[in-house]
């Protein structure tokens, strides 16, 4: 069975600027697939390549089997299988909602469905907005529309582009909640987010790219453990004015007027030889909580600059 | 090899895209009629009533006939050329400042589909405007039709060459300002240069050589002779020129769509 999408060896330059650097990874179908990366990685760069917004620099792409081409004829079937969810409102100026979702499957050969424009307006609340224009519509209303602007023609692949940028909470959990369910149905999702909270929730596996070069790819709970060690708070019983000078190779901090003392354990450390240590040097404690590390640490981890490559001033 | 299409594809008919683009434009300015069309017929009625109802009683330039009836055909053809002109290259640089363009982008349309329809779409309204300045134009003369079918040809002929002219000119403007540049500094010399009042003949020397160079002269000579019936250049050498315009500009136009890095990066 083909991959619902194939990069190999995808790159794009602005002028002397490489975008993309040799990017190769392949989703499979019916997989929610996090593309992350700080500002400036190449993710949008990437996706435009995929849609046909920028021209693809050199390597290939496949969707579905299908290649994407230079020639807007040979690209054709990729192009019909997949749904694009902008990080701008795209979108002509001069149409109402209800117009443009009835527009939209015609750009990729197909009538409307009737039964599927209803499912997505009522699913994504736009009834009572169908006759605004464009340039009226709320932020939270625009990555409505974009949603089932990119759904309408029933792509098998989604690319959303930073959905939830500048939303908020609620509308947040109502548009993840819908791509979970469109993607039971079997469509494929491909999504870039800065939430990186999200992106630990939603996908199944993420890439993190930086500069253009991919930098990691694996299945998210794999990601989350190549962090080595975890997070422990240990509540007190006393307060504690100053730490026992063990604990600082281990990025431990005094919180709450020194009731609390959070610290960095690295895996071949237990809980137990830190409360042993911490009894040692007369420390009562309490309670703990360990914590995971987050996919954000991953992510820190993998895409801050290494000492070297800060210039010294 | 090429793996068999998903069954929502049977749905799927190739030429529905170039339709729906098609049908898209042709809204865009319908949806601002007032902007689009009855502006343009405004001015060119306002043309007709100076030239035909006031002025033109006094001035004579062609044997045989009054200067309204030597007027109607330039004033016809300058509506065609600049609203064909206007509606292609205001949709394109619309599109590409705000960003919509991306919808264009990851459309299955070839570069050939994209010229087709943004032109078809700015022939109409081309096309209704200079059809609206015509019948106007019945209440101050009424011309012979020597030619019907050369005049209609000429008249579509011009507003294909300008409307694909004017996705030149979309794909190049960088801002409001340099789009109404192409207009005012460009078109517009051409037009009112290109014979729209006078008979180049009435010019001196140099000026009518010069005029010759200008593309427009033998569009609205063209027309103006299929409509009158006498003409400054034989009928073939307009429809030559003409044409050969309309070949080189679509030519250009579909290039610097599949390949320009301002349409796509």
């Amino acid at each position: 069975m083909s991959a619902a999408l194939e990069l190999i060896h995808l790159c794009k330059s602005f002028g002397t600027q490489q975008a993309v650097n040799r990017l190769s990874l392949a989703i499979d179908p019916g997989e929610i697939f996090g593309l992350l990366g700080p500002n400036g990685a190449g993710k949008s760069t990437t996706i435009n390549m995929i849609g046909g917004v920028t021209r693809i620099g050199s390597g290939e792409i496949r969707i579905f089997g299908h290649p994407v081409r230079r020639s807007a004829r040979q690209s054709r079937h990729a192009r019909r299988l997949t749904g694009i969810m902008h990080q701008e409102l795209v979108a002509d100026p001069f149409f109402t909602i209800h117009q443009a979702l009835s527009l939209h499957p015609g750009f990729f050969g197909q009538t409307r469905d009737p039964g599927w424009y209803h499912d997505l307006v009522e699913r994504l609340e736009l009834r009572p907005h169908l006759h605004k224009a464009m340039n009226h519509l709320s932020g939270g209303l625009k990555r409505r529309f974009m949603l089932a602007k990119a759904l309408i023609h029933k792509p098998k692949l989604l690319i959303l582009d930073e959905p939830t940028a500048g939303v908020d909470v609620e509308l947040r959990h109502t548009l993840w909640d819908f791509v979970r369910e469109i993607n039971a149905q079997g469509t494929t999702v491909l999504l870039t987010t800065h939430y990186l909270e999200e992106a630990e929730q939603m996908c199944d596996r993420i890439a993190i790219m930086k500069e253009g070069r991919l930098l990691a790819l694996d299945r998210t709970p794999n990601l989350m453990r190549s962090v080595e060690g975890r997070h422990i708070r240990f509540t007190l019983k006393k307060a504690l004015k100053k730490l026992p000078d063990e604990l600082s190779g281990l990025r431990a901090k005094i919180q709450d007027d020194g009731f609390r003392l959070s610290l960095h354990s690295p895996n071949q450390m237990t809980v137990f030889n830190l409360i042993d240590l911490l009894r040692q040097r007369g420390i009562e404690v309490a309670d703990v909580d360990t914590f995971a590390p987050s996919l954000e640490e991953v992510f820190l981890q993998l895409t801050q600059p290494e000492p070297s490559e800060i210039c010294p001033r | 090899m090429t793996p068999s299409l998903p069954p929502h594809d049977e749905n799927f008919c190739s030429r529905r895209p170039f339709f729906t683009l098609l049908q898209k434009e042709l809204f865009r300015f319908l949806h601002v009629y007032s902007q689009t069309l009855i502006t343009p017929v405004i001015i060119a009625s306002l043309y007709l009533f100076v030239f035909g109802a006031t002025l033109g009683e006094r001035i004579s330039v062609v044997d045989g006939f009054s200067y309204a009836q030597f007027v109607i055909p330039g004033l016809i053809l300058m509506g065609v050329i600049n609203n064909s002109f206007s509606n292609t290259s205001a949709s394109l640089f619309m599109s590409r400042h705000l960003g919509s363009i991306a919808d264009l982008l990851v459309m299955p349309l070839t570069s050939g589909q994209i010229v087709a329809a943004y032109t078809l779409a700015a022939m109409v309204r081309g096309l209704i405007v200079g059809t609206s300045v015509g019948l106007i134009s019945l209440c101050f003369a009424r011309l012979p039709w020597a030619l019907p079918l050369a005049a209609i040809a000429m008249a579509v002929l011009s507003s294909f060459l300008f409307a694909t002219l004017g996705m030149i000119a979309g794909i190049f403007a960088n801002s409001f300002d340099g789009l109404s540049m192409y207009i005012n500094f460009v078109l517009l010399p051409l037009i009112f240069l290109g014979g729209v009042f006078y008979p180049i003949s009435i010019l001196p020397p140099f000026w009518q050589k010069l005029s010759l160079c200008n593309p427009l002269f033998y569009l609205l000579d063209g027309f103006r002779h299929a409509l009158l019936g006498v003409g400054e250049m034989p009928l073939w050498i307009s429809f030559s020129f003409a044409g050969l315009f309309a070949l080189l500009i679509l030519s250009a136009a579909i290039l610097l769509i599949d390949r320009s890095s301002r349409f796509r990066a």
